[in-house]
């Protein structure tokens, strides 16, 4: 439970957080939720941490121009008791109160969970429902990535090497949207077995995402077809088989919640 | 509630059997606690170990050159440099059937030839910090062989299994059998006209004390004298074990102290291997030397707990009066003894097979099997848990396979209720004698509190609309107060199982207390001190409670198996009952009156029928200053007393659980719990209420969430609390608690015992609950195995 030894910068600035990652074997810490536990384990063994957790340019939640827009550092506790988020995006008021336990949701932020790209998070499955887009930021200047985009694989993204995610931009949706997040957590860690993000617009139009049940979160508006194509997770809480007929009963949940 | 004062005279208790604030609460509430791993000593050093990533391989080389070049690097230590020094030993020697001892092989401080399971320790690292030692124990390298290992105790007793110890063959430590030969339970079984059937396994759990193991050892070359700070529920007990038979080193030399311990739970009971090679290795360095447990290392380190496979039949005449158990268990000892691993699944559990019904035949038959798995030895209630999940089972099973109430069975089975003073004792079929009960006191309040009769009625409509409500019982009696030295000598305890206390009048009138109980975690600061200000008459502030270390405490034997209240606090009582004979007589003298015509109340020392007295204070000082004193009385006010108990102390109850299961998904939510316990009299009831609390928690955690994962290749897979859920406080509902008191006979205190009973009965309830709930959906389901994960419940729904 010792990590390797390591530097350690707290970085002012997305652009001294940048500068100081392209040399060496650096990495961004934000909430350290993931990173930490993993280094006292020697499974990752940075040389440097780039501390991002006081730039406050990466923190805080606001509105501009019809979208609410969070900044990467925020953390979930922030994001779950934040006004703005509760009453025009309450699905991520909702699902970030499921995280974890006090503790987790007081550290951990949402653009840590989303770089990190766990299969079990509940932020993948969220963003998704929604229609994010993920903005990042490197040596190259800023750019934005579809959520749809964004996860590639197990604990993998579109991110480049380092690119810092820095806000994660959400279109309000219209009035008399309706949405929910339905989750089936793992016991021991809280982590989503199956998550359902369902949200349904005003033209019946409804967007369903999953986590927790393959190797990344994904869109399955066409949920029959999707379900149907996944290959699912299997561990000792949970079983392929088990997962699968979990992910059909929070579908159905998460659909009448929202009609 | 009064109790006897000790000195015949009915005082009224102003401490005894209040809720007293616990007086230890203030310094680990704000931080203050003192614990192993605070404690830094001159030139400290710290140590890491390599243990192995294998359950079972040759160890076919260890280089420790690169690792002992790296920065701050004070000493490696293989197996080969240990070789010669003892493994640790076993504290309980059990038999084969035949009479011969069981198996006992070598428990080495680190492994030379193989790893017989993954976290077997093969090397030693020890450094100026804990992060050099780390990173150096990472750069030992240690080439393996693998071998073939066997986790599952059925499986290892097999022929052709891989065996752990080469020298012991099929694995099997000792096969052991207890109560009526097995001819006559064979035959009352062949009589019954229902016979239920159970195969279960009892799943291993991981103690998981919230203070990690902990040990800091130095020598002092001047005076050729160590001491070692650890961890332990039993300073004294380590002392002698780890002098006597591995080291052999002698034990005026050694001095052990466990300051404040966070929890143990049993799983610092025991002599561990570091404990020994620490205190070897700050001799040979010249330095003190701290190992602190990571919370991975805790996982596959820390002695398990349960892990049976058992196959159990209960045979019950026409009108359901039981006429034979019989039962079978394979018990997982993991790949070494524990200090108190072979008595666990023996004489910890055998011996409860009775339960609280009157069976008149009665067989328990145990074989005891190492795997390439953690150790196993005593976790909270320590064997109790394992009978009582066993005949609580199948009292519920065999109701609803009989079609009657199972709280009807269960009355017409108990054994009717004794005192054990006007009434004998209740004699077992199972070796012991149960002290006092009332057994259908308990049941009939815990129904009471539930409202059975209203409870069926809303099951009933509740399957009606699609849902699953279940209600469990479990009427449980344990075994605790270990133990009459003679008793548990003649079953194979290789210690004695009596206590110390030591009670030290000081001059001023303010007492300090040297029991050789340990507290960690119970309330020992203020129970004992609340006995002790009733008892001498004097505020709770003039009592100081000292324990956990040789350096002050004549002896002690610590604190497990429900003990120190029944025993270490009856060792404290015998001291005042000394200290008040002979304040009699310093009384007497300055009275003068016959010490014979002395009473002591409220803290004076009367003439009888007169108004001349003496406080307690004064008597203090008389003996300290003996100016006018009687010629033939010692000056001084200071008294020890080992008490060996009579008997052990039998505390019982009943849980109810009461659960809902999701028919979607399987999962099951606690609805309400009922916990009735006696423990015969209560000292301090938020105490005992917490005990409960705690005990009821950890049992609820077997049930439902808890168990240790291992995987075929002998990997802990869930060896994490990411993996390994231990219960939190939003998985319960509000407990639902009550007392009923039931005197022990034999101690003067009348106390039984509170420390494991939540643990024991509150497993088997909630399992019932849960079949309870699918019998009332029409799911024929006998078992499902613990932890009742969702997708268990699911699985035992779709057949
Ligand atoms: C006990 C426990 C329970 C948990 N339960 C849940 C749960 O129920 N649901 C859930 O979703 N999560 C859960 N988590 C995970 C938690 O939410 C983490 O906080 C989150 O996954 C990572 O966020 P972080 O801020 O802690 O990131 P860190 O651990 O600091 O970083 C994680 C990774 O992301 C990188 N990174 C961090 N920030 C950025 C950024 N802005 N741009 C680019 N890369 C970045 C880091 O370099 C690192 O590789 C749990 C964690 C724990 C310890």
């Amino acid at each position: 439970m010792i990590p390797v030894a390591f530097d350690y910068q707290k970085a002012k600035t997305v652009d001294e957080a940048i500068a100081a990652l392209s040399n060496g074997n650096s990495k961004i810490l934000a909430g350290g939720h993931s990173l930490l536990p993993a280094m006292k384990l020697r499974m990752s063994q940075p040389s440097k941490l780039v501390d991002i957790s006081s730039i406050s340019a990466l923190k805080g939640i606001k509105e501009e121009d019809g979208e609410i827009v969070i900044g990467a550092a925020t953390t979930h506790a922030d994001i779950a008791s934040e006004k703005l988020i509760k009453n025009k995006l309450s699905i991520f008021a909702e699902g970030a109160s499921m995280i974890g336990d006090v503790q987790v949701r007081n550290h951990g932020t949402i653009g840590g969970s989303l770089a990190h790209a766990d299969p079990a998070g509940d932020w993948p499955a969220l963003v998704l429902a929604v229609d994010a887009t993920i903005e990042a930021q490197g040596k190259n200047g800023k750019r934005r990535i579809k959520a749809t985009e964004f996860f590639t694989g197990l604990f993998s993204t579109a991110l480049q090497e380092n690119e810092i995610i820095i806000a994660i931009r959400v279109p309000i949706p219209p009035e008399g949207t309706k949405a929910t997040y339905q989750k089936f957590s793992q016991p021991a860690s809280r982590f989503a077995i199956v998550g359902c993000a369902v949200v349904r617009f005003p033209d019946g139009k409804t967007n369903i995402a999953f986590t927790g049940i393959s190797d990344n979160a994904f869109r399955a508006d066409n949920a029959e077809a999707a379900l149907s194509a996944v290959i699912f997770l299997s561990d000792h809480y949970a079983s392929a088989e088990y997962r699968k007929h979990l992910a059909k009963v929070y579908l159905k949940k998460a659909l009448q919640a929202v009609v | 509630m009064s109790t006897n004062n000790g000195n015949g005279a009915d005082a009224p208790n102003r401490f005894i059997g209040k809720s007293v604030k616990r007086v230890e609460d203030k310094r680990f509430t704000t931080g203050h606690g003192r614990y192993t791993d605070d404690i830094v000593l001159p030139h400290q050093t710290y140590a890491a170990f390599v243990r192995s990533q294998y359950a079972h391989a040759k160890i076919v080389s260890v280089n420790i050159t690169t690792a002992k070049a790296m920065p701050g690097v004070v000493a490696i230590y293989t197996g080969a440099h240990v070789a010669e020094v003892n493994g640790v030993p076993c504290g309980w020697q059990v038999n084969f059937k035949n009479g011969t001892p069981m198996k006992e092989p070598k428990h080495p401080l680190l492994v030379t030839d193989k790893a017989r399971h993954v976290g077997d320790a093969i090397a030693i690292v020890i450094a100026r910090s804990k992060e050099e030692a780390e990173d150096a124990a990472q750069a030992v390298e240690v080439k393996y062989e693998e071998l073939p290992c066997e986790i599952d105790a059925f499986k290892a007793a097999q022929p052709g299994a891989p065996l752990v110890h080469d020298d012991v063959p099929n694995n099997i430590c000792y096969d052991w059998a207890l109560g009526n030969p097995i001819d006559e339970v064979n035959a009352a079984m062949n009589s019954a006209s229902h016979v239920t059937t159970l195969e279960f396994v009892n799943q291993r759990l991981i103690p998981n004390a919230i203070e990690p193991r902990c040990y800091n050892a130095s020598y002092d070359r001047i005076h050729d004298h160590y001491t070692l700070y650890t961890s332990s529920q039993n300073p004294h007990v380590i002392r002698l074990l780890m002098c006597a038979f591995v080291l052999g080193i002698p034990e005026h030399k050694v001095r052990v102290v466990s300051p404040d311990v966070g929890g143990g739970f049993g799983s610092k009971i025991f002599h561990y291997t570091e404990e020994a090679l620490l205190t070897w290795c700050s001799k040979h360095i010249g330095r003190p030397v701290k190992w602190t447990a990571e919370r991975s290392e805790s996982f596959l380190t820390d002695a398990h707990g349960r892990d049976h496979i058992t196959k159990a039949e209960m045979g019950f005449d026409n009108d359901g009066k039981i006429v034979a158990l019989r039962v079978k268990t394979y018990a997982n000892l993991g790949a070494y003894l524990s200090t108190f691993g072979s008595c666990v699944p023996s004489y910890l559990h055998g011996t409860l097979m009775q339960g609280l019904y009157t069976t008149p035949k009665i067989n328990i038959d145990v074989t005891a099997v190492f795997t390439h798995t953690t150790a196993v030895d005593a976790y909270r209630g320590a064997g109790r848990p394992e009978a009582t999940y066993v005949l609580e089972r199948l009292m519920d099973l065999a109701a609803h396979e009989m079609k009657v109430d199972p709280v009807e069975l269960r009355f017409k089975n108990f054994i009717p209720p004794f005192d054990g003073v006007t009434q004998p004792g209740y004699q077992t079929q199972v070796a012991l004698q149960y002290d006092s009960g009332n057994y259908h006191g308990v049941l009939e309040k815990g129904l009471q509190m539930l409202g059975y009769d209203d409870f069926r009625k809303a099951q009933k409509e509740a399957a009606h609309n699609g849902k699953l409500l279940g209600v469990g019982f479990s009427t449980y009696i344990e075994a605790c107060g270990i133990a009459p030295s003679s008793v548990v000598g003649s079953l194979g305890a290789r210690a004695g199982l009596f206590e110390f206390g030591q009670v030290r009048v000081q001059p001023t009138g303010k007492v300090t207390v040297f029991t050789g109980s340990h507290s960690h975690g119970q309330g020992h600061e203020t129970t004992f001190a609340q006995v002790v200000a009733d008892k001498l008459g004097i505020s709770m502030d003039d009592v100081h409670i000292v324990h956990g270390d040789t350096g002050k405490i004549g002896f002690g034997m610590g604190t497990y198996g429900s003990r120190s209240l029944a025993v270490g606090g009856t060792a404290i009582v015998k001291s005042i009952e000394k200290i008040i004979e002979k304040g009699k007589k310093i009384a007497a003298h300055l009275l003068e009156a016959s010490a014979d015509d002395i009473d002591f109340a409220n803290g004076n020392f009367t003439v009888k029928g007169t108004d001349k007295s003496i406080p307690f204070a004064n008597i203090a000082l008389t003996a300290y200053v003996p100016h006018k004193y009687p010629d033939d009385l010692e000056p001084g006010l200071d008294f020890s007393s080992f008490y060996d108990p009579a008997n052990f102390t039998y505390p019982f109850g009943c849980h109810i659980a009461v659960v809902e299961v999701d028919k979607e998904t399987g999962k099951v939510t606690l609805k309400r719990f009922i916990a009735v316990d006696d423990v015969g009299n209560i000292i301090n009831p938020m105490i005992v209420e917490g005990q409960i609390h705690g005990g009821v928690a950890q049992g609820i955690g077997q049930a439902l969430f808890e168990g240790a994962e291992y995987d075929n290749n002998g990997q802990l897979t869930n060896a994490s609390y990411m993996d390994y859920c231990m219960p939190r406080a939003d998985d319960f509902p509000m407990y639902e608690t009550a007392t009923q008191i039931t005197p022990c006979p034999h101690n003067p205190l009348g106390v039984k015992g509170a420390g494991e009973a939540g643990a024991i009965g509150s497993t088997p309830a909630v399992v019932n609950a849960v079949l309870d709930a699918l019998w009332s959906g029409g799911h024929e389901v006998k078992d499902i195995r613990m932890p009742l994960t969702s997708e268990r419940v699911w699985r035992a729904m779709q057949n």
